[in-house]
């Protein structure tokens, strides 16, 4: 029988290295993202070719495999050893980066063309134009898909287990080969796992009705369901990547 | 008016006291209309056009296009749709660049740049330095939806010209107030009716003390009822400054209201010049006739 004893030796220290792991490479991964994101869309096409290279190989490399990579192969080419969190958090950083830069990249397309127009017109810079009309504007289009990869980020840093950091999933394979209890430690984990997603996105609907707030469009808040974004956040966050997509 | 291309010579010399004339040109100034700069003495050339071609793909828009707008003027374009009048403003806003030929603004090129006496490709920070003296209301106003109304028009001072805040905002108030938005300077655009934000739009374009202010087609996007109040607006600024305009309109009488000469456009060329009564009232180009037939 589990124990109490094991979930707060094994459990919480692991709920802990799960949340830093994914505010670690989220942090990365949104740095990665606005940075490639931008520089697709530069006027200079071996910036845009540079970063859709970027773009392409770590969307198109396995996490596991380059965390492999990082923790194994490197230490014999540098003669340095990362630390396996570190390793992780850089892992997942740069290849949900790379997703993001395309969320980035479709949404800042997105921003009506008046928009850069107006700002040429007043003289701005090419970087003040991102920074203080692009970028603002197209960032509430960005925050749902980002929510839909920081959730999938949250379920991938289970990976970082298989390079001994001991996060959530890791104190759940230890506890069940010491217990041999693999049902309820399992569904234990399943719910944790949502319970984690849920609060992000509980979180992240904060941030989108600030982030349309600050262009001049408030959300009401709605009824129930919306409220407990069963229906609502699904829908807008699927709706915001096709625009993403289909907005080259 | 169609005017022969200059010796570059005496456009380098432009040059010169058009960079003393800059200067003034950004020095603050007490009142909210742009300011007397001496660049700007009346009767100076301060837009060119010289041999100006655009295409797109096959069609050309714009065909040799030569002619020059005077400083405190108030040119007026007409013509068809697609007859180039809209080009022409958005080249002068660098939205565009011309296939061939030069525009020249206050003396300095703004196509492109003088380096050891030859004409090259120009610099960013060339272009924006020349484009400082211009500035633009577009038709559909795009006005800046993440920025309140007082925001909108402060931005660019701020970080484009380098005022400080305290300054800009004061430049900002009178402006808002010039074009009767005082109440409102808190609201997003979205908050506002198209013949609002147009006046936020123009007051946006006038707080960076322009030379010439470019209008393109800017009651177009409103509904009937709303086009009065931005006319109304614009002409008191035509009429109480000495702002250069270089306006594309399909409001015949605003028009003749505010213009100094009118340029009748067809096919990327002019066909006919004068003052608003002359062309309205008694055009000669059966071209120009047929036009005017169709839109008074």
């Amino acid at each position: 029988m589990m124990t109490e004893g094991m979930f707060t030796n094994y459990f919480l220290p692991g709920i802990w290295i799960t949340i830093q792991v994914t505010l670690y490479s989220a942090a990365l991964g949104v740095v990665v993202a606005f940075a490639i994101g931008t520089l697709r869309t530069s006027r200079l096409w071996i910036v845009r070719f540079l970063a859709g290279c970027y773009f392409e190989i770590f969307r198109g490399m396995s996490a596991l495999v380059l965390m492999f990579w990082l923790v194994f192969s490197l230490p014999l080419l540098l003669e340095w050893r990362l630390v396996p969190m570190f390793a992780g958090v850089l892992a997942l950083g740069l290849t949900y980066g790379a997703y993001g830069s395309e969320v980035v990249r479709g949404a800042l397309a997105a921003v009506p063309e008046g928009q850069r127009e107006a700002g040429i017109a007043l003289s701005f810079t090419r970087w003040q134009r991102l920074r203080r009309i692009e970028i603002p504007q197209a960032w509430p289009d960005m925050v749902p898909p980002f929510n839909n990869l920081l959730i999938e980020l949250l379920k991938g840093t289970a990976l970082v287990s298989v390079i001994t950091v001991a996060d959530m999933a890791y104190a759940g394979n230890l506890v069940r080969l010491g217990s041999n209890e693999s049902a309820p430690i399992y569904t234990l984990l399943l719910v944790l796992y949502f319970v984690l997603a849920f609060t992000l996105t509980r979180g992240m609907r904060v941030i989108e009705r600030r982030a349309n707030a600050n262009v001049g469009k408030p959300q009401p808040r709605g009824g129930l369901l919306a409220r407990l974004s069963l229906r609502e956040s699904a829908g807008e966050g699927s709706g915001a990547l096709t625009t993403g997509g289909a907005a080259k | 008016m169609p005017s022969p291309a200059e010796n570059p010579e005496n456009v380098l010399k432009n040059d010169g006291s058009a960079t003393a004339g800059d200067t003034d040109a950004t020095a603050p100034a007490a009142s909210s209309a742009p300011s007397e700069s001496s660049s700007r003495a009346a009767g100076k050339e301060l837009v060119r056009f010289d041999n100006v071609t655009k295409r797109f793909g096959d069609v050309t828009v714009l065909d040799q296009l030569d002619f020059c707008v005077d400083t405190g003027k108030h040119v007026t374009l007409i013509g068809p749709s697609g007859s180039g009048k809209t080009t022409i403003l958005r080249l002068l806003m660098t939205l565009l660049t011309p296939e061939e030929g030069t525009i020249t603004v206050d003396g300095q090129y703004l196509t492109h740049e003088e380096r050891n006496g030859k004409l090259v490709k120009p610099s960013d920070k060339h272009v924006r330095e020349v484009r400082k003296k211009i500035g633009m209301v577009f038709q559909h106003f795009n006005l800046f939806p993440n920025m309140r109304v007082l925001r909108n028009v402060m931005e660019a001072p701020v970080h484009v010209l380098g005022l400080s805040k305290d300054e800009a905002e004061q430049r900002a108030k009178e402006l808002i107030e010039l074009v009767g938005l005082s109440e409102h300077l808190d609201k997003y655009p979205s908050q506002l009716s198209g013949g609002q934000q147009q006046r936020v739009a123009i007051a946006r374009a006038l707080a960076m003390r322009p030379q010439v202010l470019l209008l393109d087609e800017v009651t177009s996007a409103l509904d009937p009822e709303l086009v009065a109040g931005v006319l109304d607006v614009l002409r008191d600024i035509a009429l109480s400054t000495d702002i250069t305009m270089l306006v594309v309109t399909h409001e015949m009488s605003f028009a003749r209201d505010i213009s100094d000469s009118v340029l009748m456009f067809d096919k990327g060329k002019i066909v006919e010049s004068g003052s608003p009564d002359k062309i309205f009232s008694e055009p000669e180009h059966d071209r120009t006739k047929e036009f005017l037939a169709t839109v008074l």
